[in-house]
């Protein structure tokens, strides 16, 4: 017989403050849901036809007692509203310093990329007690991350990036879902989410395995395995290496005098647009500008770069990305250096 | 009563020569209340195909491998649980059904504004059942009732064209009945019979019909583009051929949140009509229930973003949203609160109808307020997706509108037939369906705050205790859904007769003979008072004239 809880485990630091304004629902939900049945009942039984009583002057609508009902629940619902509102832009606003894993999702499983290029899959290890920022996209149809023990939940969509950031409190290990209906093994598209101390993933980052390329290949050699080991180059080096092969750097110049526009301190930083429109490169600009050039033009620069659209895995995508972010690094180039690195530049900011 | 003769030329009686010339004579109908009848057998069918989809559900999910069913077979299941119950039993179940019999004898006209119109509808929605159970035959629809792109428009192997051809041939139906009710309102009201002398039920199967008639053609717009990347390749909603995929959530909630309101306004309309009449008085603050549907109505497409709130939309989207859906709250808990102050010095009786009603009450607070919980997105964020909203919805639309339904199917059911139904029966599922009900949807709440995501086939072991308490619900509940199909059917040989007015109701239907005459009034009706005219001392008189032995 497995037990029989009623709340799942609190294992990261939304828990708490979710579960207290679910309480808090559920108590209002009582006055209401749970008085209301009573008053009926009571009318019930005291104006059944059998039983006597006074039914004279009866009042057909009164507005003091329309506006009761109406002003009272208003103001909840308002200040549930506001609570529930200043806690979600919490969840949907992470930290400066965060540590980026790179997920993947496709039919029927997650992949996913650590900065120092370990990968894995159907599981995600994370360190707690810092803050983990996913950068996700999906190879097909959407898919839908979903971590209940911390919370979170975030739709996965092919072809642009969705962000979702926790902090991690409770080692152990969690259930992994996927939570958008994405076909006949849906239900089978789950893992196992590991909190670890920091020490013990770090540990990890650096432990050999193997696992399986999202876009089904075997790395570089092809072969009869689909299975590569997982640890790798680490992300902004792997991204580094594709932006030289692949000629980005020809016209991308560190030092601005390219053709295109030089990457450095590009990430996270507002654009003008030869249209005169402000944007942010975020990922998802990232992600267009490589695969449709044409999109949004920099000002000062010509429509001359090539798409590469069908030239790109995800992965490699992600690999790209990364590199281009850790060039508007500007206190260390962390992203380069190891993800332990990372993770204790982290934890040193934090204290 | 039992001793008056059923009048000579009800609608139901026919002096045609041969069977041939009988079918005729009803597939050829342009009486509303016939057409009603001939929904009324359609969508009861769906009703039942509906069901025995979600039996094989939730047979399945009595453990959590998969034993029964190929992942295949329980998507498809699921799947056409959801399409049948929503596109033909939910959205024009009450509408068709009821809104047919009864608006033109409540407003006093002897039928519909466009009475071939209403014949016309009920062929489209044969068509679209038609296409929708020939989608079904020959391999089934794996994507859910939702579509989600690019997996329907890309991804499925399964009969996506045939169903999605269904839900928008359907459409059409759901838009002719619409126009045909608002016109008919507007337009055939009898004399005296002014906006607020209504009866509710004819309030909100207007506001049902002016969402119906504005949001119909967006989703069947949405279908179409599907349909049109799913055949030829245009890039609209799959980014691999430089299309959208959030687009199309847009543009289908746009149209299926309001939906939801198409299936539970209806719903409120029937529940104030029965509080009224079994509680021998005025429904409490009218105004305040009629104009609380139009709220509703409007305010209800202002909020499909609620169901997108992981989807990847801003933060600022998801606020407005939110706020958005926080005032539905509002008009709904207006209408829970007048309807039990109706209660208040009132005569009260527990026929079934009214079982229904205190029953449609009791789920729809627990639907309505799980509603505020998924409107705030902090919540929202951790169990859409899950059992938490499949209770939710469970709790609004079959503990809204089934109740609402069946309450409206026993108390208008002398009127359509002529007979009564056995009492004792009625108040027995009755009793068994909101058992049940509450057994199989309840613990899908806990399920879902657990953590345990919707459609899926298998799960991990811990859920299994509430998905079996679930399951052994639901046979409950089938039991309580069969009940009333036997006694009705038997009613309608073996019933009492039940005279122009059994329930002692007000009413312009109720002036008519049951079952009331092809053309409904000899002549026209003029009108003078309010609807739910029950003079100040009815309910007094009503508990006066009670003895033990009485009817309850």
């Amino acid at each position: 017989m497995p037990d029989f809880p009623l709340f799942p485990e609190q294992a990261s630091t939304f828990a708490g403050p979710i579960d207290a304004l679910y309480g808090v629902l559920i108590a209002l939900s009582l006055i209401f849901g749970g008085i209301l049945p009573f008053i009926i009942l009571y009318l019930m039984v005291r104006y059944h036809r059998s039983q006597k009583a006074d039914r004279t002057n009866q009042p057909e609508g009164s507005l003091p007692l329309e506006l009761t009902w109406t002003i009272i629940p208003l103001v909840l619902v308002l200040g549930v509203f506001f609570w529930g509102a200043f806690l979600y832009i919490d969840i949907r606003t992470p930290p400066e310093r965060n540590l980026e894993i790179y997920v993947i999702g496709k039919q029927w499983m997650w992949h996913a990329q650590h900065p120092n290029g370990k990968r894995e899959n159907n599981e995600l290890h994370v360190p707690i007690n810092q803050p983990v920022k996913l950068v996700m996209t999906s190879q097909d149809v959407i898919h839908s991350f979903y971590i209940p023990a911390f919370r979170v939940k975030q739709d996965v969509l092919p072809g642009r990036y969705t962000t979702m950031w926790f902090e991690a409190t409770q080692t152990g290990e969690y259930h992994l879902f996927c939570a958008e209906y994405c076909g006949t093994e849906h239900s089978r598209m789950v893992g196992r989410v590991v909190a670890m101390s920091l020490a013990d993933y770090e540990r990890w980052l650096t432990t050999p395995g193997e696992i399986i390329l999202p876009d089904g290949s075997a790395g570089a050699g092809g072969g009869d395995s689909t299975l590569i080991p997982s640890i790798g180059d680490p992300m902004a080096l792997a991204g580094a290496q594709l932006f030289t092969n692949l000629g980005c750097v020809g016209c991308h110049r560190d030092d601005g005098a390219g053709i295109g526009p030089s990457m450095v301190g590009l990430y996270g930083v507002e654009t003008r647009m030869q249209d005169g429109s402000l944007v942010t490169a975020d990922e998802n600009y990232l992600r267009e500008s490589i695969l449709n050039p044409g999109a949004k033009i920099v000002a000062g620069y010509a429509n001359v770069m090539p798409s590469y659209d069908g030239q790109l895995s995800e992965d490699q995508l992600n690999q790209l990305i990364a590199y281009i972010k850790s060039l508007s690094d500007s206190e260390s180039a962390s992203t380069r250096l190891s993800n332990a690195q990372i993770a204790s530049v982290v934890a040193d900011e934090l204290k | 009563m039992a001793t008056t003769a059923l009048p000579s030329r009800g609608y139901l009686e026919d002096d045609t020569p041969t069977v041939w010339a009988w079918i005729k004579s009803w597939l050829f109908t342009v009486d509303h209340k016939r057409i009603a009848i001939l929904y009324l057998l359609a969508i009861n069918f769906y009703f039942l195909l509906g069901g025995l989809a979600a039996s094989v559900v939730r047979i399945e999910l009595i453990t959590p491998q998969g034993d029964l069913l190929s992942s295949d077979l329980y998507n498809r299941a699921f799947t056409l649980h959801g399409i049948i119950m929503v596109f033909f039993f939910l959205i024009p179940g009450i509408p068709a059904v009821l809104g047919n019999f009864l608006i033109p004898l409540m407003v006093g006209a002897r039928d519909m504004a466009f009475p071939r119109l209403n014949l016309f509808s009920w062929y489209l929605y044969m068509i679209g059942g038609i296409f929708a159970l020939s989608a079904a035959v020959f391999g089934g629809v794996d994507t859910g009732w939702t579509f989600y792109t690019p997996f329907s428009s890309t991804y499925s192997n399964s009969n996506v064209i045939l169903t999605i051809a269904g839900a928008f041939v359907m459409g059409f139906s759901s838009i002719a009945t619409g126009v045909n009710f608002i016109v008919t309102t507007h337009t055939m009201r009898a004399p005296g019979l002014t906006w607020f002398r209504l009866p509710l039920f004819v309030w909100s199967s207007y506001a049902t019909s002016l969402i119906i008639v504005l949001a119909t053609p967006v989703v069947g717009i949405t279908l179409l583009l599907v349909a049109i990347e799913r055949i030829w390749g245009v890039g609209i909603f799959d980014p691999a051929l430089g299309g959208d995929p959030l687009l199309f959530q847009h543009l289908f909630w746009f149209y299926s949140h309001p939906a939801v309101y198409i299936m539970i306004l209806p719903g409120f309309g029937v529940i104030s009509e029965l509080i009224s009449t079994f509680s021998r008085k005025r429904i409490f603050g009218y105004e305040f229930i009629a104009f609380s549907s139009m709220a509703i109505a409007i305010i209800g497409f202002l909020v499909w973003g609620h169901h997108m709130f992981v989807s990847g939309q801003s933060v600022y989207a998801g606020l407005v949203f939110s706020f958005i859906t926080m005032l539905v709250a509002i008009p709904s808990a207006i209408k829970v609160f007048n309807w039990t102050a109706t209660l208040y010095k009132g005569s009260i009786s527990y026929r079934t109808p009214m079982l229904y009603a205190l029953g449609f009450i009791g789920l729809f607070v627990i639907g309505g307020l799980t509603g505020i919980f998924l409107g705030v997105v902090a919540i929202d964020i951790h169990v859409t997706d899950t059992y938490f909203v499949v209770a939710h919805f469970h709790y609004v639309m079959v503990g809204g509108t089934i109740m609402a339904y069946l309450g409206g199917i026993h108390f208008w059911w002398p009127k359509m037939t002529g007979r009564m139904y056995n009492e004792v029966w009625g108040g027995i599922s009755a009793l068994i369906i909101f058992v049940g009900f509450n057994m199989t949807f309840f613990p899908q709440f806990v399920l879902g705050y657990l953590g345990m995501p919707r459609r899926y086939h298998v799960y991990p072991q811990e859920f299994q205790v509430l998905h079996v308490l679930s399951s052994a619900g639901s046979t409950v509940l089938a039991i309580g859904f069969i009940i009333p199909l036997v006694y009705l059917t038997l009613s309608l040989w073996k019933g009492k007769l039940a005279g122009d007015n059994p329930w002692d109701a007000t009413g312009l239907e109720w002036t008519v003979s049951s079952p009331p005459p092809a053309h409904n009034f000899d002549e026209i009706p003029v009108v003078t008072t309010e609807a739910y005219a029950y003079p100040p001392e009815a309910a007094e008189r009503d508990a006066a004239a009670w003895r033990p032995g009485s009817p309850l």
